[in-house]
């Protein structure tokens, strides 16, 4: 009895311990590339990075201007096409949808999730780059935009549906339409959950390289308008850290940072936004 | 049966030795009726869950709604306002009058202005105490004092003085009997004809039970409101008239005061003094 009794401490101990190492890794591994970057990117990091353009191979210094807005512009661009379809599509899964239809849709966008973002990129190609005849800004933030559909739909419907269904006939029962009810009660009180899985999506895409290699492209100048081929900073890091220039590995490490920076900025913001907006109603 | 307008405020220990010590009861005869159901069936699925329901709820009165658990009754009362549309694979036969008018072939929106409903969880919207009693009326196009409105109707909660000074605050930092009477209000506010509750006290401490007991009483004067309740003595308390429903069927329909002292059916009496449900 004893003995069965010691071999259950044992087992809950060893148990403990093994979940506490795995959290220990999960965690120490963001921190070290965080750690990482910060090293190898503040060292690099300076003014002119954020104001110049690029130099010509063979000169040193310069900067990411450029790839930085290219950058913003892509996310726009993607966030005008994922995020509406996205967060729509979520409402009606939720909403409206039947049973064998929702299954259908939702089955796809898994599978679209699934998709290797080089496939995306190949899609964006044939729709947007070759009728098109020349790489684009627009035809980027297309394949960017596909990328992001998937996570608002299901993100937006996971957070509409663990709204109570009290809260809907509290509304319904006062004479309101059921599109009224859930933007006026649904979707307002899912807001936090729903934001919070468009800033993930924004920062998954803001990351992605493989579609914009052939979409976007990529370029050494400013890109005016949407028509051209722009820079990016993942792209940017992609061609930089594989050069043989030891100036452009250090601007790589340095754009690396500046996107982790940027996608953090943008959730803080974000978040922040939300919370004194709902400031008077929070909890 | 005598008949007072301004029932007097009665405490609910006083109610609780003998149910009709206090009751105010209605001349029952006297009042048109508002509801005329007849022969409702209620299918959820291939399941019938009403049969046949002939019942008459009768104006400015308070009907109570008893019975055991499934027996029918918030069903019935859903689809006095045609919430059970709001559910899948839900069939209804048979008629309901309004006022004479069929509720099937009303506008639901109308409807549901005109009879309003509160659940037996307080459910209010995740938005300001003010918020919450605008929302029927910003929904439903008023114009006018919104301000006004919304102070008439949490006096008509008797919520008024506890919130008056924090309407800007969030609902949830309510107590449950107050969140329960904030929902009242905001039934009140676009000023139904009808107020249907579902169990409203199921949820709450004797003392907010006792307030929403009181707020009924006084709504009665304005107001038709039918109450669906597992507490026999909260409806031999407030009720003017009740039915008892059994398996989907109402066994029986009567002034309260009857039907809590000499039930007609065998059921009935053998609900009310507690020998099954």
């Amino acid at each position: 009895m004893t003995l069965h009794l010691r071999w259950r401490k044992f087992v809950n101990l060893l148990m403990l311990g093994l979940t506490g190492v795995c959290v220990t890794v999960a965690v120490s591994a963001l921190l070290i590339i965080l750690g990482y970057l910060v090293i190898h990117g503040a060292r690099s990091l300076n003014w002119n990075f954020f104001t110049k353009l690029p130099k010509p191979v063979g000169e040193t210094g310069g900067g990411m201007a450029n790839a930085i807005i290219g950058s913003a512009k892509l996310i726009l661009l993607a966030s005008c096409i994922g995020i509406p379809i996205g967060c729509i599509g979520g409402i009606y899964l939720a909403e409206f949808g039947g049973k064998t239809f929702s299954f259908l849709v939702r089955y796809t966008t898994d599978l679209l999730n699934g998709v290797p973002s080089i496939v995306i990129g190949i899609f964006a190609y044939t729709v947007v780059v070759l009728p098109m005849q020349h790489f684009s800004a627009l035809a980027g933030g297309f394949a960017l935009g596909i990328m992001m559909i998937p996570i608002a739909v299901r993100s937006t419907e996971e957070f509409l549906r663990a709204i109570p269904r009290s809260l809907r006939e509290g509304s319904v029962a006062l004479g309101a339409s059921k599109w009224k009810t859930i933007v006026r009660v649904v979707v307002p009180a899912a807001i936090g959950g729903i934001t919070t899985g468009i800033m993930l999506d924004i920062a998954r895409v803001a990351g992605e390289t493989a579609p914009l290699l052939f979409t976007a492209f990529s370029n050494r100048y400013w890109s005016p308008g949407w028509n051209q081929p722009t820079a990016s900073l993942p792209v940017m890091i992609y061609t930089y850290a594989i050069a043989p220039y030891e100036d452009w590995h250090r601007q790589a490490w340095a754009a690396a940072l500046v996107l982790l920076a940027l996608v953090l900025l943008t959730n803080i913001v974000a978040r922040l936004v939300l919370y004194s907006r709902r400031g008077s109603v929070s909890r | 049966m005598t008949s007072h307008v301004n029932p007097p405020v009665i405490t609910t220990a006083a109610r609780t030795n003998d149910p009709f010590a206090g009751a105010v009861l209605k001349d029952i005869a006297n009042e048109q009726l508002r509801f005329h159901v007849a022969g409702l069936n209620f299918f959820y699925g291939a399941k019938q869950s009403l049969f046949d329901v002939n019942l008459e709820i009768p104006a400015n009165c308070i009907t109570a709604l008893i019975g055991p658990s499934g027996c029918g009754k918030s069903t019935f009362l859903r689809t006095l306002n045609r919430m059970q549309e709001t559910v899948r694979h839900t069939r209804v036969e048979g008629t309901v009058l309004l006022d004479g008018q069929d509720i099937f072939d009303m506008d639901v929106v109308r409807l549901r202005r005109r009879v309003g409903m509160v659940f037996q969880r307080p459910n209010p919207f995740p938005k300001s105490i003010f918020e919450n009693v605008a929302y029927g009326l910003r929904i439903n196009g008023f114009r006018g004092k919104l301000a006004d409105r919304v102070e008439h109707s949490l006096h008509r909660a008797a919520l008024w003085d506890e919130v008056k000074d924090v309407l800007h605050k969030s609902a949830y930092a309510l107590s449950g009997g107050q969140q329960q009477r904030l929902c009242i209000a905001r039934a009140l506010a676009v000023d139904p004809e009808v107020l249907l509750l579902d169990e409203p006290c199921s949820a709450l401490d004797p003392i907010s039970t006792a307030k929403i007991e009181e707020l009924m009483l006084q709504l009665r004067s304005a107001c038709t409101v039918v109450i669906v309740t597992h507490n026999m003595q909260q409806a031999a308390r407030v009720s003017d008239v009740a039915a008892f429903l059994l398996e989907g069927r109402v066994v029986e329909c009567r002034p309260t005061a009857q039907l809590f002292t000499t039930p007609s059916d065998p059921r009935t009496e053998a609900y009310i003094t507690g020998r099954f449900g």
